[in-house]
């Protein structure tokens, strides 16, 4: 065996690969239960691309069998069902363990330099998902999938000038159909999944090159031992992939409960009217996106009156637009002299707060439909999420920090 | 921190009311696909009345067949009507375009029905057709007005003069111990050969069949489940205690 991996090691460096990422990454002994998140989106990463691509064998991308195509997935397929469930659930989980990796780097700071370009691969692979779980929900082919798509890519309209030609360009017909069904099919099986593991593999490069943050926002290299080893660091291996295992488990549990039991989570995870084949001519009472989009799909329709000439559909789409663009320049927004919200001031921990409800009470909003009293509440929580990043060079530096150990505090 | 999250939400949850839609009342319904007896009636009921127009296209005969424990032979001599051999899809004869013209729209495919629309819809609109001159077919539905489709089972059912009260379920009135709106429908303008509780069962049964139909892996998948939770339960002792002795000597 070992002579085996000299005789590779002699022409690949695995050994190396081996040490820098996990034998001799050493991670923060400190991390919390947070600190789960990142390994199980990779754990969800490898679900959906093992059950899709068993799916895919079953899959028929017509208008005219692809709604049949799942049912005979869900009936005829051995095990089919379980693939689906399994795809349509991890989809979701997918989102879950995502979000809250993104709110554990708000809430310590780990966009915060040197680590600007881990947030921002971290943010094109969020964009990549969403465009990824937009265009997976096309192809069961049910009503949902179908006018949901509608109106999506009617947003694109919404542009002046090249609007109209732009979304009949994303279509490539004038209504959704069969063209825009094989195209979607082919981005969501081919050309997204390679661009999202791309960009997966340079969100682990760029953070194994200046190292994991941790709760207490200490830089653990700064505090080297004789071996040059951080007196605060573990190697990743074994450590933290034991350590990982637990928060596996745990994810598994609630995961199974749902593929098992819940399968459509009361209409969150696989929407009621996907339960009839797509009609072109039968626009649904309500259509909402699934949850993962709502808060952004709340913030659009907040946007009720024209400006400038232009009509509210257009400045919903920069709103929506602009509420994930603005995490993008999140890294320079930050102005503290520390990282973790364990240091910083009352107005950050605020402002996080607000933040965080804002955004939960938005995708409560963009489910059920809108009235006078709800678009008012969803105008007012937008603002919120943006003050949230506009004022945040302001308040980051005008509070009081807390002063920041020297070692971590477990 | 927790306060004031918690007050946040707490001020705004007037705001968060629910949505206050004209839905309608709808009697409860749990289905239990284990009642192999209810299936066997709903599916004779199911292919008896309702499959002259409506399709069951995305399941399969043999399966029915298997699931519910009826003989391939029994099943081919008296549940297929369109000379489909037991492997085959659960389609029928009738054309969407001509159903569209007798109809005002083809007869939907019901595979998904309880899926679409969930059982206690089902099973009230079963039980929602009332008497109304004034509609082409001289019924209507509480649960689906202006139904297009005629009230198939009036023969079973009879016809209720007046709209039967859907979504109240039946009460004692504490003095008398009168039970009242144990019939959904209080007065028939013909009588059928069914009594209401009846009636009632036989449409249970029916829905019961078609949410099956909807999730036929249902029973299955859930015995599964418990398996796998109960692994995954035995997996995390082990990683709890491989991940112990590994971080004991962590400081």
């Amino acid at each position: 065996m070992q002579k085996l991996i000299n005789w590779v090691d002699e022409r690949l460096p695995i050994v190396e690969a081996w040490n820098k990422h996990l034998a001799k990454y050493y991670a923060p002994k400190n991390f919390n239960v947070w600190y789960f998140f990142g390994s199980l989106a990779m754990l969800v990463l490898v679900n959906q691309l093992v059950t899709g691509i068993w799916l895919t064998m079953s899959y028929n991308p017509s208008a005219e069998g692809a709604f049949a195509s799942v049912e005979y997935i869900m009936r005829d397929v051995e095990w089919g069902w379980l693939l689906r469930y399994l795809h349509s659930t991890g989809a979701s989980a997918f989102f879950v363990v995502v979000y809250l990796h993104m709110f554990r780097g708000l809430m310590y700071g780990s966009y915060q330099k040197p680590r600007e370009l881990i947030w921002i691969f971290g943010m094109l692979i969020y964009l990549v998902l969403m465009a990824e779980a937009f265009m997976g929900y096309l192809l069961p082919w049910g009503q949902m999938s179908y006018w949901g798509a509608q109106v999506i890519v009617n947003l694109f309209g919404a542009i002046p000038v090249i609007g109209e030609d732009l979304s009949l360009w994303i279509r490539g017909d004038y209504l959704i159909s069969g063209i825009t069904l094989n195209r979607f099919f082919a981005l969501h099986v081919v050309a997204l999944p390679i661009v999202l593991l791309g960009l997966v593999v340079l969100h682990i490069l760029a953070l194994h090159e200046v190292g994991s943050n941790n709760p207490d926002g200490i830089e653990i290299k700064k505090n080297k031992d004789e071996n040059g080893i951080p007196k605060d660091g573990i190697p990743f291996h074994p450590y933290y992939t034991v350590h990982d295992l637990l928060g596996v488990g745990v994810f598994f549990f609630i995961f199974f409960i749902v593929v098992f039991f819940f399968p459509e989570m009361g209409g969150l995870f696989l929407e009621k009217p996907n339960f009839e084949p797509a009609n072109a001519l039968k626009t649904p009472d309500h259509i909402a996106p699934v949850w993962y989009f709502t808060p952004f799909y709340a913030m659009l329709r907040a946007v009720t009156v024209d400006f400038m000439g232009l009509p509210a559909k257009f400045w919903g789409v920069v709103v929506m637009g602009g509420a994930i663009a603005i995490l993008f320049v999140l890294p320079w927004l930050d102005r503290s002299p520390v990282r973790s919200i364990r240091y910083k001031g009352w107005l950050s921990k605020i402002a996080l707060a607000i933040f965080a409800v804002s955004f939960v009470i938005l995708g409560y909003l963009g489910l059920v439909p809108a009235t006078e009293g709800r678009t008012t509440v969803a105008q007012i929580l937008t603002v919120l999420y943006f003050l949230y990043f506009i004022l945040m060079p302001f308040y980051t530096r005008m509070e009081n920090t807390k002063p920041v150990p020297e070692r971590v505090t477990g | 921190m927790k306060k004031l999250i918690v007050g946040l939400f707490i001020a705004l949850l007037p705001a968060l009311g629910l949505a206050a839609g004209a839905a309608v009342p709808l009697d409860h319904m749990e289905p239990d696909h284990t009642d192999k007896a209810s299936l066997q009636r709903g599916a004779a009921l199911f292919t008896n009345y309702c499959m002259g127009c409506h399709s069951m296209e995305y399941a399969r005969y043999k399966r029915v067949a298997d699931d519910l424990e009826i003989p391939v032979e029994l099943y081919e001599e008296n549940l297929i009507f369109t000379g489909a051999k037991i492997g085959e899809l659960m389609k029928n004869s009738m054309s969407k375009d001509m159903a569209a013209g007798w109809f005002g729209a083809p007869p939907p495919d019901l595979t998904l029905e309880t899926r679409l629309r969930g059982e206690s819809w089902v099973y009230s609109y079963l039980r929602g057709f009332y008497k109304d001159d004034s509609r082409p077919l001289g019924v209507n539905n509480v649960v689906f007005d202006n139904v297009g489709m005629p009230h198939i089972l009036v023969e079973m059912q009879g016809l209720c003069a007046v709209k039967p009260n859907i979504g109240v379920g039946a009460s004692v009135e504490p003095l008398s111990g009168n039970v009242n709106n144990a019939d959904a429908c209080p007065d028939y303008a013909t009588e059928g050969s069914m009594s209401g509780a009846e009636f009632d069962q036989a449409m249970w049964d029916l829905t019961n069949f078609m949410s099956y139909m909807g999730d036929p892996v249902k029973v299955e998948r859930e015995r599964l489940g418990i398996f796998v939770l109960i692994f995954v339960a035995i997996f995390f002792v082990f990683a709890y205690l491989l991940n112990r002795e590994y971080w004991k000597d962590v400081h």
